[in-house]
């Protein structure tokens, strides 16, 4: 048994170890050593492929087929079953049509065709293991210390801790397969899988709002999944193939585009495109780091990972004009919806429906440039992202609001939340930052191709972007000069996972044109067969790190200024009238009133119900556009 | 040198004038005075400014206000009471609210006289509190030393 | 070399920078019918605020200013040193998004206020800018201004939709009216000072000197547009600069404060039509 093999196994077994121990303390430290454990695996397994990559298959892959289609009729079973217990019949239908279909292919024609490959690991799914293994293990050590809290701030709520650690578990295992797989029954059957986790994960409360969101988005999934069937029947059946690797390397032509059109619906369906979006913005009400493992790290990036696989046959074709538009309309318009709202973690799913559609932009228009922005852009948005939604979970547990609104006492709370919280919002479209880094690329890629319309929309919407998050910022920076009244302590296992999320998110920074430079360049060379080199100047990369570590080093500088430079005090200004304690003053009649203050929300313009709306028809028309020309390109 | 001569900001503040002497102070700013030539601005805002510009007198209910505007200036800084309602009480003295001129609540500098008082001699008035406010920076810079040494 | 030329820029700008504010103050007064004060009034002005007591309404804000100085500064040096443009962008970005968390950090109902408000201007202009960018990368197939400026054909004969754009929001830039909604330098306004309200002497001076920057940076876009490798064009770009300021300071004389409304809705359209459209017929011909 390799390690690759051990990577996806792994965590298979500490799934099941979890969800069989019901004592806490010792299912504490089972998680915690299994998520060290498989970060450490991720990382050895990096260690020991990345420079020359591995592909292989599995002496028993009949067996593992017959394996997976046994396990896949189970959970059809289970799908259908629930589906008609809670009258929610289109999961059921969805499930009725794919199992059948994938079964009756794979029993039919499926052992006809060979495999050569089952299993590839490149820079690619290296950089994903990555992702995987480190953000996806520590989030599991927070969620040992989130769910306590949780649970004992939810009282209705009944507690099946053992059951949701295990089920994250079970997404690790089955994201490292989807990784991973180069057979796409298989990696049709870790798509299913992550699906299922994210349904059950979101329907962990119980409550009428977590059905309804959690059927939602297993019916969307599953929506995607059928497509998903239907593209490895065609492909089996007039090309004779099962592996991505071989249909990536296929000449663009007419027939071809049909599975890959299909395939491009269901990864929008994962990360959640318009007119798909809608599941994942029901999935916030699941407990924090579900959203932050699945909805916003790692699952919703298997979508855009499929696109870049793709991302050779995309290109100019009518196909990835399609999906590049649905990337368009969904970053513009899910930034302005964003805009409106003041749930920290409603803001948090906006914006990865954001940034998805970016990288849905950059991976469909598939130059060099592009997909160098893509992956970038995939690796700092885990990395802050995650960050964020591991903070807002705390912060939720800390001052009993997670409403932006309220955060300008988290100061009072945790110095350290509100610091970390500002890294990661910092990370997402600040300068020296990743994401800024990657956008920056993408801009230079989409005027390269000649995109005008993308271009002009990340124009847009960076700005968009820089409004909502800055807003934010200013919350949290309004309360940094309070006294701090510390009532509450974070867990250690809440605050470990996060201290090392804030330190990634910095160091990725620094470490970018290293990224660059040993996973994506070569990547991007093999894949294009000519010369890829980093789209930004070295001297433009030297600056940004100078900017990074000015942004570190002038803060601590000027502590010593503050000690030397002592000021008088005075109230801030409210026309005379302040009370002295600078946030009451006097009324009319001489009584005391307090001065509230909000942000801007812009509802009147930019109504998130009304951006959706939007999106979801232009969307729509875009993708019976793609199917129009799809349809029209094989007529020819 | 001294630069705050060169660049007096006032705060004007309305005590509880009948407004005549706000519309002359108003009129200053106009082309005909255009105090501007001083580099004289109306800031508005006393975290700004450098002289704090009183009309008419004090009373019950703004003795807080005026106090925590005076408060709020940055030093050197220095008062003028404009018309005779800020200079004494004028008409108003003698009315139940009205506790007197400026000076029954903060130091003032320079008093400028006229009911309401002309646009000249509110100029002539804030030229004088340049030297006033000449003498405070002076006097600043020197503690400021001392301190140092 | 490079290190003189860079703390010539750094010590130069902002000298040009107040000249130009002196100047402004000056023409103003006289479109108004008066005299005005001396050219050198900015400059006393801002070593009069040095001068001044320090004193603050808490421990946290003056920090940011300082801070959003050292970036605009950057900024300048990267555009006047011959740097890429759009990481100017970036980092000029940077600087005023520290400016407005100043504000926010003083807790002063009127300094949020204009904290708001300028983040809505920046949400307002900031996509014409990034357009800008592109545009000369367009034009001129490089993000550097050092390639930019030599050229044969000004870019402006490309770019005449992204300029007219350009000047549009340049209104934001310079803090002028109508869009002067989130501080204003002329009286007293219903948000007294905006984000500057809580500020004084030092820090406000620092503030001062931040907009002097910011003005020469701004001019060395609408310089960028006529620059090519001729030296005559210099001159031509220099008069443009001066044409486009006089243009503002008439504007800004000539209307009305408008609500964040208009400005948002307006800036966006100007974008929207100048400069895609700008940007579209380009790329078609290039």
């Amino acid at each position: 048994m390799n390690l690759i093999t051990t990577l996806i196994l792994f965590p298979l077994a500490i799934a099941v170890l979890t969800f069989l121990i019901r004592n806490d303390k010792i299912r504490g430290a089972i998680v915690t050593i299994g998520a060290a454990c498989i970060a450490l695996l991720a990382v050895l397994v990096t260690v020991t492929y990345f420079q020359n990559g591995i592909t292989f298959s599995y002496q028993g892959e009949e067996a593992i087929s017959y394996l997976i289609m046994v396990l896949e009729v189970l959970i059809a079973g289970y799908v259908i079953t629930i589906g008609i217990r809670d009258k929610k019949y289109i999961v059921s239908v969805f499930s009725i049509i794919q199992t059948p279909l994938i079964l009756w292919f794979e029993l039919a024609r499926g052992h006809e065709i060979e495999v050569a490959k089952d299993m590839v690991y490149d820079k690619l799914s290296g950089i994903m293991v990555l992702i995987v293994g480190i953000i996806g293990s520590l989030i599991c050590i927070y969620a040992v210390g989130y769910m306590r809290d949780y649970h004992h701030h939810h009282k209705e709520y009944a507690e099946r801790k053992s059951f949701f650690l295990s089920v994250l578990f079970l997404f690790l295992s089955a994201m490292f397969g989807l990784v991973l797989s180069n057979n796409m029954t298989w990696l049709y059957f870790c798509w299913e899988i992550t699906s299922l986790c994210s349904f059950l994960l979101i329907g962990y409360t119980k409550t009428e709002e977590a059905k309804r969101n959690s059927y939602r988005a297993l019916a969307i999934n599953l929506g995607g999944g059928v497509a998903f069937a239907f593209a490895i029947v065609f492909i089996g059946i007039h090309y004779k193939t099962l592996e991505l690797s071989v249909l990536t390397s296929m000449q663009p032509e007419a027939a071809v585009m049909i599975p890959v059109f299909l395939l491009a619906l269901a990864a929008l369906t994962k990360s959640a495109q318009f007119p798909f979006s809608s599941w994942l913005l029901g999935a916030m009400v699941a407990p924090t780091p579900s959203s932050a493992l699945l909805h916003s790290a790692t699952m919703v990036k298997a979508g855009v990972y499929l696109i870049i696989r793709l991302a050779p046959l995309l290109g100019n074709s009518p196909v990835g004009i399609a999906v590049t538009g649905i990337g368009c309309v969904t970053f513009l318009l899910s930034s302005l919806a964003a805009v409106t709202q003041s749930d920290g973690k409603k803001i948090l799913a906006y914006s990865t429906v954001a940034n998805l559609g970016l990288i849905v932009i950059c991976a469909s228009i598939g130059s060099q440039e592009a997909l160098w922005a893509a992956i970038l852009l995939i690796i700092f948005h885990a990395s802050s992202k995650s960050l964020m939604f591991l903070c807002v979970g705390s912060i939720e547990h800390q001052i009993g609001s997670r409403d932006v609104e309220d955060m300008a006492v988290l100061a009072e709370v945790s110095r350290k939340l509100n610091l970390f919280m500002f890294i990661g919002i910092a990370g997402m479209f600040l300068a020296p930052f990743g994401m800024l880094i990657s956008k920056w690329v993408a801009m230079k890629a989409f005027i390269d191709s000649k995109h005008i319309l993308s271009v002009v929309v990340i124009a847009y919407g960076s700005a968009v972007t820089l409004f909502y998050w800055a807003k934010w910022m200013g919350k949290l920076v309004s309360g940094s000069n309070k006294k701090q009244k510390n009532d509450h302590k974070l867990s250690i296992h809440e605050e470990i996972p996060i201290t090392i999320h804030a330190i990634l998110v910095i160091v990725s920074c620094f470490a970018f044109p290293f990224i660059s430079d040993y996973a994506l360049i070569p990547y991007l060379t093999e894949l294009f067969g000519k010369d890829a080199v980093i789209p930004i100047g070295t001297s433009d990369v030297n600056l940004m790190i100078m900017m990074l570590a000015m942004l570190i080093i002038i803060p601590i500088s000027f502590i010593p200024i503050y000690k030397k430079d002592k000021r008088r005090i005075v109230p801030i200004y409210m026309a005379g009238e302040n009370t002295g304690d600078n946030e009451t003053f006097y009324g009319g009649l001489g009584e005391k009133r307090k001065a509230t203050m909000r942000n801007w929300y812009l509802t009147e313009y930019f109504d998130s119900k009304k951006m959706l709306y939007i999106g979801n028809i232009i969307a729509v028309l875009i993708l019976v556009l793609g199917i129009i020309l799809l349809i029209g390109g094989l007529a020819k | 040198m001294n630069f705050v001569k060169k660049s007096p900001w006032i705060l004007h503040y309305d005590g509880s004038s009948c407004n005549g002497c706000d519309i002359e102070v108003l009129a200053c700013l106009t082309p005909l005075y255009d105090v501007e030539r001083f580099g004289i601005i109306n800031t508005g805002n006393p975290k700004h400014a450098d002289i704090l510009l009183i009309t008419g007198s004090v009373n019950e209910q703004n003795i807080p206000i005026v106090k925590q505007l005076y408060e709020q200036m940055p030093e050197p800084k220095v008062v003028v009471a404009v018309g005779i309602c800020a200079t004494s009480g004028g008409i108003f003295a003698d009315c139940y609210n009205i506790v007197g001129g400026v000076d029954k609540v903060l130091p003032v500098d320079v008093y400028v006289p006229g009911c309401a008082a002309r646009p000249e001699s509110i100029i002539d008035g804030v030229v004088k509190a340049l030297a006033v406010l000449e003498e405070k920076q002076k006097a600043l810079s020197k503690k400021k030393s001392a301190v140092k040494k | 070399m490079l290190i003189i030329k860079i703390l010539a820029i750094i010590i130069l700008t902002p000298i040009v920078g107040g000249l130009l504010t002196g100047i402004d103050r000056v023409i103003t007064a006289r479109m108004q019918g008066r005299q005005g004060p001396p050219i050198l009034q900015p400059f006393y002005d801002v070593f009069k605020l040095i001068q001044k007591e320090p004193i603050e309404v808490n421990l946290m804000h003056r920090f940011y200013v300082y801070l959003s100085l050292i970036f605009v500064i950057l900024t300048a040096v990267i555009l006047l040193v011959g740097g890429d443009i759009l990481l100017a962008v970036f980092a000029l970005t940077l600087g005023s998004v520290l400016f407005i968390l100043g504000g926010y950090a003083s807790n002063s109902p009127y300094s949020l206020v204009g904290s708001e408000r300028e983040l809505l201007q920046m949400m307002a202009y900031e996509p014409m800018v990034l357009l800008t960018g592109i545009g000369f990368y367009l034009a001129d197939k490089s993000f550097f201004v050092s390639d930019i400026v030599k050229n044969d054909i000004p870019a402006i004969v490309y770019l005449p939709g992204m300029f007219l754009g350009f000047v549009f929001i340049l209104t934001f830039k310079l803090r002028k009216s109508p869009f002067d909604f989130s501080m204003s330098h002329h009286g007293h306004q219903e948000i007294v000072q905006g984000i500057t309200t809580e500020y004084s002497g030092k820090d406000l001076a620092v503030i001062e000197v931040t907009h002097w920057y910011e003005e020469i940076i701004a001019f060395t876009f609408i310089f960028l547009f006529f620059a090519t490798k001729n030296p005559i064009s210099i001159l031509v770009g220099i008069i443009a600069c001066f044409l486009v300021y006089f243009l503002e300071i008439l504007i800004d004389n000539g209307f009305a404060r408008m609500k964040w409304n208009f400005a948002l809705k307006s800036a966006w359209i100007v974008t929207a039509v100048l400069g895609s459209l700008n940007l579209i017929i380009l790329s078609y011909f290039k």
